[in-house]
């Protein structure tokens, strides 16, 4: 086995994982919102960018155009709908997975169920006796791009620390001035921006239909839950650990065993540690303190 | 500055405030005193905007605070300090000042040179988390966040509360300090002798909801008369 096919194997697997769950983490991180239609958001940047892309204009731009539709679908819906569902579990899961059935009925009765595609760009890299997708390279970057500017954005700026303080103590936060309404409106858009991104940039690999969303939910649920508590630090453990995983036993026996694999290590995970993959290092972090 | 007039209040349908009338006049410290359950931490979150009075007005520089948010209400100038010193635990010292900005959007300048005069254990501290200090610095920190935005008014509920006495002594006499130097108008409630001794220019008494006296410099320091108001 050539150990650079299982290092592009593991660096694609980890950007799937990351981009899958980034958008649901941020969500149910920061507003304790399980969103069930993320998958259905991750769609509609993948329509956003197709039909912008199929319009004449360019990819990057198309793909800045998919990204503002989700984001702006996101701030329509938390302003109408999931505002008045927070500290409400339930109800919010099932008005998530409404709104998620709503948009693959409404998008396959607009527009057909199937669409013209767009080509994977940017060919590929030769190295030896084999050769590789440039684009999944560029995915892999991205997808640590992305997490390296969600840590800036919520522990180096203002509003980063105000949304931290809002999740902590929301009635005191408020209580000091914040207006931590707009936190969470803010919150949910960047969370469905996310999602638009990864639909996004996916577009071009996959066959952009009405329900591809399910496509992700696996990864992007697995991951948030094995992650634990800390939004960023669980999304990056996960998509590292899962990715490995995956990737070996991909490579191993098939994609199919990859994904037992993964299913398996989630079970493992979830029954050892109940606060997660961050819960872990938060115990191991506090016991060198303690010496 | 701060007027309530027949404010009552409710948890569900059990009354905790019933037509409570007080006024807190400019650069006054005003205390309100009262055992467990009297109804002063409602009486705060009443003011403050965290509860819906059931009737009754909260004005505030002259204007009814009715319809408005917590968070607007800080944000013209009332800086809250919640009982049990609910600092934001995993935000360091500083992160948790920074929050307090939030308070007064029309101040003239912040105040974290005085904050960190009146505790300069918070500048010591400012990248530690704040969920691993002391109680007595906790205290210092809500303190410290309600005031780096310069309020002109400050609501202080039981800062005494799980504090050792020599730091409640310490952190009174700040207080004193402060609304001397800044002119800062302080409403505070309490249950401890002390306390409200050393920190109110006059107190008003409540019992089951209601504000039952109103006790003033002088009388303060007659310990018998004030006593049967915080006797259990």
């Amino acid at each position: 086995m050539n150990p650079l096919n299982l290092l592009f194997l593991f660096a694609d697997n980890f950007a799937f994982i990351v981009l899958s769950a980034v958008g649901l983490a941020v969500i149910f991180g920061m507003m304790g919102v399980i969103n069930l239609g993320h998958g259905e958001f991750i769609m509609i940047g993948a329509y956003g960018t197709t039909l912008s892309a199929n319009a004449g204009v360019p990819l990057p731009l198309a793909m800045v155009i998919g990204v503002l539709v989700t984001a702006v679908m996101g701030f329509v819906l938390e302003r109408t709908i999931i505002r008045r569902l927070y500290d409400r579990l339930l109800d919010s899961m099932v008005a998530t997975w409404a709104i998620g059935l709503i948009l693959t009925q409404g998008v396959r009765i607009a527009l057909g169920n199937s669409i013209p595609q767009i080509s994977t760009p940017l060919g590929t890299i030769a190295y030896g006796e084999f050769s590789y997708s440039t684009y999944r390279v560029v995915l892999s970057v991205v997808a640590l791009a992305v997490l390296a500017g969600l840590y800036v954005l919520f522990t180096r700026t203002e509003f980063g620390i105000r949304a931290r303080a809002t999740i902590q103590d929301p009635d005191t936060a408020r209580a000091l001035g914040v207006d931590t309404d707009r936190m969470y409106t803010s919150t949910f858009v960047i969370g469905s921006a996310l999602a638009g991104l990864t639909g996004a940039l996916y577009a071009p690999t996959l066959t952009v239909v009405p329900g591809m969303g399910s496509s992700f939910l696996v990864e992007a649920f697995v991951a948030v839950v094995i992650g634990g508590p800390s939004v960023l630090l669980g999304t990056t453990l996960s998509g590292g650990l899962l990715g490995v995983i995956d990737a070996l036993f991909t490579n191993l026996y098939g994609t199919f065993f990859g994904q037992i694999a993964m299913l398996l290590t989630a079970i493992v995970v979830i029954r050892l540690l109940s606060n997660g993959l961050t819960g872990l290092v938060e115990d191991v972090r506090n016991r060198m303190e303690g010496e | 500055m701060l007027e309530c007039e027949e404010l009552s209040a409710a948890y569900d349908t059990t009354l905790v405030l019933r037509d409570v009338d007080l006024t807190v006049n400019d650069g006054e410290i005003v205390g309100v005193m009262g055992k467990n359950g009297a109804g002063k931490s409602t009486l705060m979150k009443a003011i403050i905007g965290l509860l819906e009075p059931k009737s009754g007005v909260v004005r505030y520089e002259g204007e009814d605070l009715a319809g408005t948010n917590a968070n607007e209400r800080a944000n013209v100038g009332i800086g809250y300090i919640p009982q049990g010193r609910d600092v934001f635990p995993s935000l360091t010292v500083e992160e948790n000042l920074l929050i307090g900005e939030s308070v007064n959007r029309e101040r003239d300048h912040d105040l974290y040179d005085e904050v960190y005069r009146y505790f300069p254990i918070l500048e010591e501290r400012r990248d530690q988390k704040a969920g691993t200090m002391s109680g007595g610095q906790q205290q210092m920190l809500a303190i410290g966040r309600a005031l780096v935005g310069n309020p002109d008014l400050l609501l202080l509920d039981e800062h005494s509360e799980g504090v050792q006495p020599s730091i409640v002594e310490e952190i009174s006499e700040n207080l004193r300090d402060l609304n001397a130097d800044l002119g800062t108008t302080v409403l505070f409630v309490e249950q401890n002798l002390g306390a409200i001794q050393d920190m109110a220019d006059r107190c008003y008494a409540m019992e089951r909801g209601r504000i039952v006296d109103e006790i003033g410099s002088d009388e303060l320091q007659d310990e018998d008369a004030i006593a049967s108001y915080l006797a259990v």
